[in-house]
């Protein structure tokens, strides 16, 4: 993707966060509070984030692939579920992933 | 009295934001590996100002995903921000137009979460004005520190990064499938089932597009059941 391209990702992706952000303060609340509505907020999130973490640790352009990534993520888990700080949590991953690429070369 | 609250408010707030500073440096380092250079990494951090948004975009980019996906993503975690802003209108009550433009900048989870938090509506617009502030700060500063770093970066630390990027994303989700949030259960069907629409669509659709789509997992699993166990 060319550097152009790019920045119209970011301007675009930042002024849509925005109006999104400046909507809940300017628009009626009956707009946004139906039932159905902060339920899909509710939930998008998850589906969203579990979506990017199999994305990112599970795959390489259309290829499913098992590497150095997925012991970081399970490493990540086992942190996690122990309460280590987020940023014990990375590098924990960060370490693992480094530590399955030298040893597969 | 009330100064006690006033200063338990403001170390909350400042704590918070030196807390979600280290998201940055993730957030930077990420970014440098998705292709943004340093520039563009500051500005979504700088201008986007919402975390979950912002590792969504580059994590669509550094799959090779498209413009659309990458901006689409975003924009569906964003979402959430609207709700907030609703919830905080009344407290905040932005008076014209420019105080509500910039107040708005600052709508998202952690200042929610804090304004929300407070005794009362004074303390809850100061939580949400100095979080606001001390995150931004954080934020972008360790973005910078994250970005330029990452460009130092050897092969074995690139294979580092790589796997840091997912552990990040499940560091994002992993509070949201506690037994402390809102209808755990459900959550962890609608994140199971993002998770399996991702990676079953993976070989057959465009880079990215897999993530957007995997909202539907929202509708397919998100229903509440009819049992009393919720």
């Amino acid at each position: 993707m060319s550097s152009g391209t790019l920045w119209a990702v970011v301007l675009a992706g930042s002024l849509g966060c925005y109006l999104l952000k400046l909507a809940g303060l300017s628009v009626p609340a009956a707009w946004v509070e139906r039932p159905w509505v902060t339920r899909v907020v509710e939930f998008v999130p998850a589906a969203l984030l579990a979506a990017l973490v199999a994305v990112q640790a599970a795959t390489s352009g259309p290829q499913l692939t098992v590497d150095g990534r997925l012991a970081g993520l399970a490493v990540a888990a086992v942190a996690l579920a122990l309460r280590a700080p987020f940023i014990v949590v990375l590098v924990l991953a960060g370490a693992a992933g480094a530590l399955v690429h030298v040893l597969t070369g | 009295m009330p100064s006690d609250a006033r200063t338990a408010t403001l170390r909350d707030a400042v704590g918070l934001g030196v807390a979600v500073g280290l998201y940055g440096i993730a957030f930077g380092a990420a970014a440098a590996g998705a292709g943004l250079d340093t520039w563009q990494a500051l500005a979504t951090s700088a201008l986007m100002f919402t975390g979950a948004s912002q590792f969504a975009m580059i994590g669509v980019l550094g799959a090779g995903g498209g413009a659309l996906s990458a901006v689409g993503s975003a924009l569906l975690l964003g979402t959430r921000n609207t709700v907030y802003g609703v919830r905080l209108a009344p407290m905040l009550a932005p008076r014209g137009w420019l105080r509500r433009a910039g107040a708005a900048h600052w709508v998202i989870d952690e200042t929610t979460a804090m304004a929300v938090a407070a005794p009362d509506r004074e303390l809850g617009r100061l939580a949400f004005w100095v979080t606001g502030a001390t995150i931004y700060l954080g934020w972008n500063v360790t973005t910078l520190i994250g970005s330029l770093g990452a460009a130092a970066l050897g092969e074995t630390a690139q294979a580092a990064l790589d796997a840091v990027v997912p552990a990040a994303f499940l560091a994002l989700l992993w509070p949201r499938l506690q037994r402390s949030a809102r209808e755990p259960g459900v959550q962890r069907r609608v994140a199971l089932g993002g998770a399996v629409i991702a990676l079953a669509l993976t070989p057959f659709v465009p880079a990215g597009v897999q993530v957007v789509l995997a909202v539907v997992a929202v509708a397919l699993a998100g229903r509440p059941r009819r049992t009393a166990a919720a």
